[in-house]
């Protein structure tokens, strides 16, 4: 158990940091904290697959004169990265779609808590 | 032309014509609407020759940039993926058609940016159809999904508000189907569909790999609006103009299923479906009851579509052939039904004010052709003969005695008698009311002078051509799942 823990802590952590923000997404009241929660999951998922691609002693996938080509294995696998550099840029894409949805919405109703919301748009 | 290009200038077409059409807007809104128009026309045809060729020449495969698959992106046009491509952007083609009178009635101003939205969504979903990458799919699915927010908050005051509460949780979904993504990533080291379903069976069983599956199958279930996660589907659904509603509804939540059935088939349909199948069963029951407690007809079409939804998770899931070919039979099926209840749901709005459905007494006097293309999709959402919905129903429950469920047989029958129900009350009070004497005089008078004003020609074709062809469907199924759907079906093309 307590080598599981030691193993994979940092994966703990994230499925964690998930859950929080599945917590603000669903529970809290107000849009803007939504928002949050959502930003909070974008970024563990995409810490999860950055923890993914880390080794021990391994270092960036540039070529290293002092480490050479012979051991492939002491470089990081390069594509989670590049992947998330995408992932990023969804994510904050979909936050600028939800702030202009967020400003619609304040300009139509005058608040952003959701109960108030749904009384209003009954 | 050469037919191994087809797979990429599928969903690049659609992102230049998104570019180009803000730029013809320019222009005019006419202009725009054109570009658009032009777009999808090439699209369809594309895909057309796409699917013919990949009936006679097994898959076409384009690799970007030339990197070969297990390293580079490829994009697959099999007959399955064909299919999907052929619907989806045809019924873009009607929407468009139909969009154009309706966008300019509703929100005139708005017209430009549901066009060119309209281009992106189509660029997202076209791209998750025919893209032969795991995280590809992903970018894809958040671009449509992007426009589609964006798409579903044009319209009245309170879209935005149901748009954000799509928003939320489709972002969760992508979210979800990311974190299973890195899973899978983890055990196989491949981002590519078909090396992962040969790497799959070698680590098969392992919690790993299951909680991947997990978290993938949530995420593509919260996009599809299956049963317990669609409470987006019917608010965002019934607040949206008409025109984006009739878009969205027939194609969208389709492309979502497609991502269940390629994970499954990457998978090799794990034993872990079965819940699944528990699930869509109960949706269907659960969301027919919720649709019966509808006045709103939109939001009434909405709960249907979470129903039909879990027809085809029902269908999918249940793992045998027959009923495979019921879920993709009702995947074309229910795009085609959805529009023109849509379709005819916008133009009702537009002329008579009023989308309760116990107004709509006088319907077919005042809106003949309307009514009777509205008649034949409800035939064809219940299940009557001639129609299409009748054929792909039949294939379900078919699957369903062939998997030896007769729970499943059920269920199908039994919400068949739903669907009845709260289609009938529409033709009752539209066909039969005025013949009763229970109106009130006031009512009475309304009715008396009632005149025929049709919707305008523009949206009224789209809604005749996808009811002929609804009927064409239940006509030629035998072609279409010989030809079609047996080639692109796993157990049979491998």
């Amino acid at each position: 158990m307590l080598e599981l823990i030691e193993g994979y802590y940092a994966y703990f952590f994230l499925i964690l940091l998930f859950l929080i923000g599945l917590y603000g997404m669903m529970i809290k009241r107000n849009l803007m904290k939504k928002i949050f929660g959502m930003s909070i999951v974008q970024s563990s998922v995409i810490l999860f697959w950055i923890t993914s691609a880390f080794k021990e002693k391994a270092t960036v996938t540039v070529l290293d004169p002092g480490i050479g080509l012979e051991n492939p294995d002491l470089y990081l696998n390069p594509l989670p990265h590049t992947l998330m550099l995408t992932a990023i840029v969804v994510a904050v894409v979909t936050l600028g779609v939800s702030f202009a949805l967020i400003i619609a919405i304040y300009r139509n109703y005058g608040t952003l808590d959701e109960p108030r919301l749904l009384e209003r748009t009954r | 032309m050469n037919s191994i290009q087809i797979p990429l200038l599928i969903p690049v077409t659609f992102l230049f014509a998104s570019l180009l059409t803000p730029l013809a807007g320019l222009l005019g809104r006419s202009w725009a609407h054109l570009v658009s128009l032009a777009g999808a026309v090439f699209v369809f045809f594309l895909s057309l020759k796409g699917l013919g060729a990949a009936l006679t020449e097994g898959p076409l495969r384009y690799h970007v940039s030339g990197w070969l698959p297990p390293m580079g992106i490829e994009f697959v046009l099999d007959p399955l993926a064909g299919f999907l491509e052929v619907i989806i952007t045809g019924m873009t083609v009607l929407v468009l058609i139909y969009a154009r009178k309706s966008v300019e009635i509703e929100n005139p101003d708005k017209a430009v940016p549901f066009y060119t939205l309209t281009m992106l969504l189509m660029t997202g979903l076209s791209g998750m159809v025919i893209t032969g990458d795991l995280f590809n799919l992903y970018v894809f699915l958040e671009i449509s999904a992007l426009a589609g927010y964006a798409l579903l908050a044009i319209g009245g005051k309170r879209a935005p508000f149901s748009a954000f509460r799509y928003l939320t949780l489709g972002t969760l979904g992508a979210g979800f189907y990311l974190m299973g993504l890195v899973f899978l990533f983890m055990t196989t080291g491949t981002l590519n569909m078909a090396d992962m379903s040969r790497m799959l069976p070698l680590v098969n069983g392992s919690f790993t790999v299951t909680t991947g599956l997990i978290l993938i199958i949530l995420g593509a279930g919260l996009k599809m609006g299956l049963f317990p996660l669609h409470t987006w589907l019917p608010e965002a659904y019934t607040n949206a103009s008409s025109a984006a509603t009739s878009l969205i509804a027939p194609v969208g939540t389709k492309v979502a299923a497609y991502i269940l059935i390629r994970m499954l088939i990457i998978s090799g349909f794990p034993p872990l479906i079965e819940l699944l199948t528990w699930v869509a069963a109960v949706g269907i029951i659960a969301a027919s009851i919720l649709a019966i407690a509808q006045s709103d007809i939109k939001r009434m079409l909405a709960y249907s579509s979470v129903a039909n939804i879990g027809y085809i998770a029902l269908g999918i899931t249940l793992a045998n052939p027959l009923a495979f070919i019921g879920a993709m039979l009702h995947i074309l099926n229910h795009a085609l039904m959805k529009a023109v209840l849509f379709f005819a749901a916008g133009g009702i709005f537009n002329k008579m004010g009023t989308r309760d459905i116990f107004q709509l007494r006088g319907l077919p006097k005042k809106m003949p052709f309307t009514a009777g293309a509205m008649l034949i999709a409800v035939f064809s959402m219940v299940g009557i003969p001639p129609t299409g919905g009748f054929f792909s129903k039949i294939y379900l429950i078919f699957g369903a005695i062939e998997a030896g469920t007769w729970f499943f047989v059920a269920v199908i029958l039994i919400s068949t008698l739903l669907n009845f129900v709260y289609f009938f009350r529409v033709i009752q009070t539209s066909f039969f009311k005025p013949y009763e004497t229970a109106g009130t005089p006031d009512d009475d008078v309304k009715y008396e002078s009632m005149e025929m004003d049709e919707m305008s020609p523009g949206m009224l074709v789209p809604t005749l051509i996808i009811s002929v062809v609804i009927i064409l469907v239940g006509l030629f199924n035998g072609a279409i799942v010989d030809k079609v759907i047996i080639p692109g079906h796993p157990w049979f093309s491998g």
